[in-house]
């Protein structure tokens, strides 16, 4: 066993790397290329710098591929995304040929890799179309969604249907994301790794650190959300939410966050939580740099309560990743924070900034509470949110692609 | 000692979408008729490898969502209490829900609802089949082992067995009863171990418990 599976089995249990030792055998020698279009910055990235090299490890061909484009074509993506999570957002013509074009001119790029993979993923939409470029496709392609489409905007969904329609299978995190399609549709929740810098264990001193870094005081309750400038984050409502608790108890908040080379809009909203901010001398907004891992680390273990108030989440691994460190999550009603925010159990989930601070009072006054859901919170996401869970389900599901329909699949015997 | 040693398996479930979404009671009645055997199996007994709390306050996921969305408290009841390990076959037990719900509908007022976004999605799972490498030989290795048997192993053996084999029997006491006579009694313990109303953490545990006290005691 190479050292980096090794290491695993200390996290996650010797049957879990058993698990993916059995279900690699099958797939010994496939190529398999991950397709999407950021290397750093957001959940996606964040799951393939790990997943990429353990499938690696796992004895398969596995590359990575990010698309790249101009400002126009990031524009149209970054639409598709907020109208697949509801938005109603018409993008024009132009847009939409910017889209293909740079689709098209991607597949040039690395036609031959995508025409001869076994097993091609392609995630989200902004690499969507490039199945539209490779009509002599030797593998089975699969469109990965990691957004909440429970109730996309139909024109653009219809648009872009046109494109997933035709690939083999599609996976969403969650079966309330999944849409009329008439091929294979798997439910496979995103995970976080337990062995990268954002989730290992940290010593005291540097967990420490952040508040003399970052000008906090160590005497008050910490407050953090961690996650891009992202209207669907709702920081503001965040904001709304700490200035109710403060009336009552003394806190402090942290909204810590980053852009994404995908994500055009980050600035501007940025510049209304800094505006919503100011003159708030508790609330602190930090802007930290993509590979600022450990600092969210450490902000993470820092806080009493982590916060994750979204109006719309395809999964929220900044959910996963609190509770892994023990910490009890307030989090928005709605997508995938529902399998990891057990309400009263492992966090409250809540929709609005009333409820956000009607939960946080209680946590802040319930110590014992809190411990409780943190231990909670960190059991469920060994069980089911770290990343050889989530490996094992794509193996899963390639060696249930090459076994066509059948419901059961014995490789025992392979 | 029987020629034939008990193969440990595992298996792992990949959950897919059948693609029917239901808001309504009435709906969730047309969904259940609709619904493939597969996704009502899911519902009962998939369950029990997918992500969940494992400490759930009802026993399938139609009783929970009927309780949490609908917060129709007294049908959750009803569903929750059906135990599928009474029912011959699928076709039995999806028959029992329909009648349930039925009868709810019969006496409501009017057609409970949920939220857009509290649908209940039916969905269905396939199974892998893995080979863990070990054997027994011998029934008094059933202690220790089942004991260090991963959760998968649990529910290839004690659950999944019972759709598995003409019998309809867990793999354990079919192995003893295949010893011949000497294990019966074990045998009938392991077949009364409650496979439904519990984790397949407890499952392991009462099973690990029932092989350790017939082999000390005898």
């Amino acid at each position: 066993m190479s050292s980096l599976l090794n290491a695993y089995t200390s996290v996650a249990g010797e049957d879990v790397i058993n698990h993916l030792l059995q279900l690699s055998k099958p797939l010994a020698g496939k190529k398999v290329l991950h397709v999407n279009s950021t290397r750093e910055g957001g959940g996606v990235a964040e799951i393939l710098h790990k997943l990429v090299p353990l499938m690696a490890d796992l004895g398969l061909d596995v590359s990575w591929e990010v698309i790249t484009g101009q400002p126009d074509f990031y524009k149209c993506t970054k639409s598709f995304h907020n109208a697949l999570q509801g938005h109603r957002i018409t993008v024009g013509t132009g847009l939409l040929e910017v889209y293909e074009k740079t689709n098209r001119e991607n597949a040039e790029r690395f036609e031959d890799v995508l025409r001869e993979a076994d097993f091609v993923f392609i995630h989200d939409p902004q690499p969507a179309a490039l199945i539209d470029s490779i009509p002599n496709r030797k593998g089975k392609w699969i469109w990965r969604c990691h957004i909440d489409c429970s109730r996309p905007y139909r024109p653009i969904w219809k648009y872009l249907r046109d494109y997933c329609a035709r690939y083999d299978a599609s996976i969403f995190s969650l079966p309330d994301f999944a849409q009329r399609l008439s091929h294979p549709q798997y439910i496979i929740a995103p995970s976080i790794d337990p062995l990268s810098e954002k989730n290992i264990s940290l010593p005291a001193g540097e967990v420490n650190e952040v508040f003399s870094e970052f000008g906090l005081d160590p005497d008050l309750p910490l407050l953090v959300q961690v996650s891009r400038f992202d209207r669907f984050k709702d920081p503001l409502g965040v904001i709304e939410a700490f200035m109710q608790v403060r009336r009552h108890v003394p806190c402090q908040l942290v909204l810590a966050g980053g852009g994404a080379s995908d994500d055009p809009e980050g600035q501007a909203v940025l510049e209304e939580v800094l505006t919503a901010a100011s003159g708030e001398p508790d609330v602190h907004v930090l802007v930290l740099p993509p590979d600022a891992h450990r600092k969210i680390n450490a902000l993470q273990r820092a806080a009493d309560i982590v916060i994750q108030k979204s109006t719309r989440e395809g999964f929220g691994l900044t959910v996963s990743e609190a509770m892994w460190k023990a910490r009890p999550v307030v989090g928005g009603d709605t997508g995938g924070i529902r399998i990891q925010v057990i309400d009263h159990y492992t966090g409250f989930r809540v929709r609005t900034p009333e409820g956000a601070a009607l939960r946080i009072r209680y946590l802040l006054h319930h110590k014992d509470k809190r411990l409780e859901m943190g231990k909670r919170a960190r059991r469920l996401v060994r069980e089911n949110f770290l990343l050889t869970r989530h490996l094992r389900e794509y193996m899963a599901l390639m060696i249930s692609l090459m076994n066509g329909s059948q419901d059961r699949i014995d490789i025992s015997t392979s | 000692m029987s020629a034939q040693p008990f193969h440990v398996k595992d298996c792992a479930l990949i959950a897919l979408s059948t693609g029917i979404a239901v808001q309504t009671l009435r709906e969730f009645r047309e969904g259940l008729s609709l619904a493939p055997a597969s996704s009502i199996y899911h519902h009962f007994w998939g369950r029990f490898l997918q992500p969940r709390f494992d400490e759930p306050e009802y026993n399938n996921d139609f009783a929970a969502w009927v309780y949490h969305s609908l917060h129709e408290k007294a049908l959750a009841e009803r569903l929750s209490v059906i135990d599928p390990t009474e029912f011959h076959d699928i076709e039995g037990l999806r028959g029992e829900l329909i009648d349930r719900v039925e009868e709810h509908l019969d006496l409501s007022e009017w057609v409970p609802w949920s939220q857009a976004d509290e649908q209940f999605h039916f969905m269905y799972s396939k199974i892998l089949v893995m080979d863990t490498g070990r054997c027994l030989e011998d029934p008094r290795l059933l202690a220790d082992s089942v004991s260090r048997m991963s959760l998968g192993s649990i529910f290839y053996h004690f659950i999944d067995a019972r759709r598995r084999t003409p019998e309809k029997v867990d793999d354990f006491s079919a192995w003893l009863l295949s010893l011949g006579e000497d294990y019966q009694d074990l045998a009938a313990a392991v077949m009364a171990v409650d496979p439904y109303f519990s984790s397949l953490k407890e499952i392991r545990r009462v099973l690990s418990l029932c092989f350790s006290r017939y082999f000390k005691e005898d």
